[in-house]
C-alpha cells in the first residue's frame, strides 16, 4: 500500500504544530511580522514598503543571518481601534521573530504600547511621531524611517538664511502636523524669526479658501505648512489658485509634494520642501534601488519604499552578525546599533535613541520633478526628548 | 480684521454656501416629495467629481465632461430609482437607511474599482483659469463661475417649481401623493423624474467642485453630512430654505475659521442647534404634519 497523499498532508500538517525549539536556531525560518496597511488611503504606501522589503531579502538571496525569510503580513487598515488585536495577532498568535511596520501614526502609538511589555524585535518602517524614539523609545525598538522634527526643524534655516523672518504656519490640526509646527518653530525662534500667525485646519478638512484670504491680508515672508495625500494635492492647487504663490513663498516638509506632484502640476513649480529622501537624489545606491524596484514592481520607487529596503538591509547586517539568532537580544540589539549603511538616502546609522541619523535635503520641484538643492541639515539627529535610554 | 478681509470672507462664505446649496437641494427634494432618506446623495456627488475628472483628462476640456456626465448622471439617478429606490416608497425609514447605506458601500468599492484610490486633480477650463482682483485680494476666477452656475440653477429651479405645470405636481405630490394619483397623474413616473434630478444636481455639484476640491476616494461622505445639516436647517422639503441654510452654514464654516479657529469644525453644528432651538422644525419647515 502506497502512502495516500492526505496521510503525507497530515503528517506535514502535524510537523508545523511541534514546538520551535525542535530546531536548530539556523534553520527556522525567519518569520518577520509586517503590520501594515493594504487597503484604505495609504494602501500605496503599505505596498511600497512590502514590495521594497521584498525586494532586498530576494537581493541576500532570500536569508538574512542564514535563516530563510517568512512573511506574515496584516492589513492594519491605518485604524489605530483595531491596532492592539493586529499586534496581538503578529506576536502571540503567528509568533514572529520580528515586528516591522506601520504607516499611520495612531496605529504605531497603539503598538508602542503593547510592543515595550513584549520582547520581540520592532521596527518602525514609516510612522514618524516623536515619541517611537521619544517617551516611549525603548531598547529593542528601532525606527528606520525619520522623526516628524527631522522633516520640519531644518526648514526653518532655509527661511532664515532666505531673509524671510515672518513666517505664517498652517496645519492640519493632528499629532502630525502639531510636531512638525513645533519643531520649525523651534528652529525659527532660535535664528531670530517670528510667527505672524498660525493656522490650525481640522483634519481632514480641505477647505482653506477663508484661511487663504486671511494669509494674503496678512503679508508674511512666508509661509510653511502641513499637509499630506489629498489635503496637500489641494492646498498647493488653491494656494496658486488664490494667486499667493507668486507673492508668498510656500515651504513645507517633504510629505507637501510627496506622491501628489502630478496632481498638482504647474501649481507646485518652485516650492521648496525638506525631506531625508529625493527621488533624484544623485548616488550610486539610489541609482541602483530605483532601478530595481522598477524592474521588481513595475512602479517607481518612493520614500516610503526606501525605508522598507533600508529595513530589512540593516536587519540583515545585524543578523549577520549574530548568525541568525534572534534569541540573542543582547547581541541582535548592539549589531543594530552600530551597524552601518550606504543607503539609497545617504549614510544611514541609528541614534542613541534608534532613530535614523540621517541627512535632510533640500528639494524644489522644477519641471514637475523634485530637484536636490543640497542637504539643508547634514547628520540630522532627532533631539529624542523623553527619551531615558543611552544616556 | 479690516473691512476689505472682511468683505472677501463673506464672498468666500457665499460661494461655499451655493456649492453646499447644489447637493442640498437634491436632496432635500428627494426627501422632502419621495420621502426618501437618500444616503447615496453623496456618493452621487462623488461620482459626479470622478466623471469629471475622467472624462475632462482623457479630452482635455471640463466643459464637454460636464456636458455627457449631467445626462449620464440621470440616467444613473434613473437606474437606481427604479432598481433600488422605487421598492422603498412605502416601507419607514429604517429600511430607506440600510439600502441607501449599502448603495454608499458599493459606490465606494465601484469607484475603487473602476477609477482607483489615488488622488487626482481636475484643471479649470483654460478661458476661466485667471484670477480676479478683490480689493487687495485675489480670487479665483472659476468660483465666480461656480457661483454664477449655482445662482442660475436655484433661479431656474425656484422657476420650475413655482411656475410650471410638472413644478405643480411635485409640490402635489410632495403634499398628498394618494389623490395627485386619483387625479390620473402618474406618480411613479413623477417619482422617477425627481430622484433623477436630484442625482443629476448632486453630480453636477461635484463636477463643478471637482477643480476647487481635487477628487479623491470619500469625498462624498463629508459633503452628506454637511448636506444634511443645510436640509436639518432650512427645513426638511423646502428647496428656499435648503438655500438659505446652505448660506448660513457657508458663512458660519468660513467666518467660524477665521474668528474661532479653535472652534471652527463645532461652529456648524452650533449654528445648527442654535437654528433648532429657536425654530424646531427649521427655518422654512412645513408646521407639524405627518412625514
Amino acid at each position: 500500500m502506497t502512502l495516500s497523499r492526505r496521510a503525507l498532508l497530515g503528517a506535514a500538517a502535524c510537523t508545523s504544530l511541534l514546538p520551535r525549539r525542535l530546531f536548530a536556531a539556523g534553520a527556522a525560518k525567519l518569520r518577520i511580522g509586517l503590520l501594515l496597511p493594504y487597503s484604505g488611503t495609504y494602501a500605496a504606501l503599505g505596498h511600497n514598503i512590502t514590495d521594497a522589503m521584498k525586494l532586498a531579502a530576494t537581493e541576500h538571496g532570500g536569508k538574512l543571518g542564514g535563516r530563510e525569510v517568512e512573511w506574515v503580513a496584516v492589513d492594519d487598515e491605518s485604524d489605530p481601534a483595531k491596532a492592539p488585536a493586529n499586534v496581538n495577532k503578529l506576536i502571540a498568535g503567528e509568533k514572529v521573530d520580528i515586528l516591522t511596520g506601520p504607516v499611520h501614526s495612531g496605529v504605531a502609538m497603539a503598538m508602542m504600547q503593547i510592543v515595550r511589555q513584549e520582547e520581540v524585535l520592532t521596527v518602525v518602517t514609516n510612522a514618524g511621531a516623536q515619541a517611537v524614539t521619544g517617551t516611549l523609545c525603548a531598547p529593542h525598538v528601532f525606527r528606520t524611517s525619520f522623526s516628524n522634527w527631522q522633516t520640519s526643524y531644518p526648514c526653518a534655516d532655509v527661511l532664515l538664511k532666505a531673509g524671510q523672518k515672518k513666517a505664517v504656519l498652517m496645519f492640519w490640526n493632528y499629532s502630525f502636523g502639531q510636531e512638525s509646527m513645533a519643531a520649525f518653530k523651534e528652529g525659527y525662534a532660535k535664528g531670530g524669526g517670528t510667527i505672524v500667525k498660525e493656522i490650525a485646519v481640522p483634519f481632514p478638512s480641505t477647505e482653506f479658501q477663508a484661511n487663504l484670504s486671511e494669509i494674503a491680508s496678512l503679508k508674511p515672508d512666508a509661509v510653511f505648512v502641513f499637509f499630506a495625500g489629498a489635503g496637500a494635492a489641494k492646498f498647493v492647487k488653491d494656494y496658486a489658485a488664490a494667486g499667493l504663490k507668486e507673492n508668498i513663498p510656500l515651504y513645507g516638509s517633504g510629505f507637501l509634494t510627496e506622491g501628489v506632484l502630478g496632481v498638482q502640476g504647474a501649481a507646485a513649480e518652485g516650492i521648496k520642501t525638506t525631506l531625508h529622501y529625493a527621488d533624484g537624489l544623485d548616488n550610486a545606491a539610489n541609482k541602483k534601488f530605483r532601478a530595481a524596484f522598477k524592474k521588481a514592481t513595475g512602479r517607481d520607487a518612493d520614500v516610503y519604499a526606501v525605508a522598507g529596503y533600508d529595513t530589512v538591509n540593516v536587519l540583515a547586517q545585524a543578523l549577520d552578525k549574530v548568525k541568525g539568532d534572534t534569541g540573542a537580544r543582547k547581541e541582535l540589539i548592539a549589531a543594530l546599533e552600530s551597524a552601518r549603511l550606504d543607503s539609497p538616502r545617504g549614510p544611514f546609522r541609528f541614534s542613541k535613541a534608534h532613530n535614523p541619523i540621517q541627512d535632510v535635503y533640500l528639494r524644489q520641484v522644477k519641471g514637475g520633478q523634485e530637484a536636490v538643492l543640497g542637504v539643508a541639515l547634514k547628520d540630522a539627529e532627532d533631539p529624542a526628548a523623553g527619551c531615558k535610554m543611552g544616556k | 480684521m479690516s473691512l476689505s478681509l472682511f468683505l472677501v470672507q463673506l464672498v468666500n462664505g457665499v460661494e461655499y454656501g451655493l456649492l453646499l446649496f447644489l447637493v442640498a437641494s437634491g436632496l432635500t427634494l428627494v426627501f422632502g416629495v419621495l420621502g426618501v432618506l437618500n444616503f447615496a446623495h453623496g456618493s452621487f456627488y462623488m461620482l459626479g467629481a470622478y466623471l469629471a475628472w475622467w472624462v475632462s483628462a482623457r479630452s482635455g476640456s471640463l466643459l464637454l465632461a460636464i456636458a455627457v456626465g449631467v445626462p449620464a448622471m440621470v440616467l444613473i439617478g434613473l437606474l437606481v430609482e427604479r432598481l433600488a429606490i422605487a421598492r422603498l416608497y412605502s416601507r419607514d425609514h429604517l429600511s430607506q437607511v440600510l439600502l441607501t447605506y449599502g448603495l454608499v458601500l458599493l459606490f465606494n468599492e465601484l469607484q475603487s474599482v473602476l477609477f482607483g484610490n489615488d488622488v487626482h486633480g481636475v484643471n479649470t477650463p483654460e478661458a476661466l483659469s485667471f484670477t480676479v482682483r478683490l480689493g487687495e485680494q485675489t480670487w479665483p476666477a472659476w468660483r465666480a463661475f461656480t457661483s454664477l452656475a449655482c445662482i442660475c440653477i436655484a433661479v431656474t429651479m425656484r422657476q420650475i417649481v413655482l411656475g410650471t405645470r410638472f413644478g405643480m405636481r411635485v409640490r402635489a405630490g410632495a403634499s398628498n401623493p394618494e389623490m395627485v394619483e386619483a387625479l390620473g397623474i402618474d406618480v411613479r413616473r413623477l417619482f422617477a423624474t425627481l430622484f433623477s434630478a436630484g442625482t443629476a444636481l448632486a453630480g453636477l455639484a461635484g463636477m463643478l467642485a471637482a477643480p476647487l476640491t481635487t477628487v479623491y476616494p470619500g469625498m462624498g461622505e463629508s459633503v452628506l453630512i454637511l448636506s444634511f445639516v443645510v436640509v436639518v436647517i432650512g427645513g426638511i422639503g423646502s428647496i428656499k430654505g435648503a438655500f438659505f441654510g446652505a448660506l448660513l452654514v457657508g458663512l458660519a464654516d468660513t467666518f467660524g475659521k477665521v474668528l474661532l479657529p479653535g472652534f471652527a469644525s463645532a461652529m456648524v453644528y452650533a449654528v445648527m442647534a442654535a437654528v433648532l432651538l429657536w425654530r424646531p422644525r427649521g427655518l422654512l419647515g412645513a408646521a407639524a404634519e405627518g412625514r
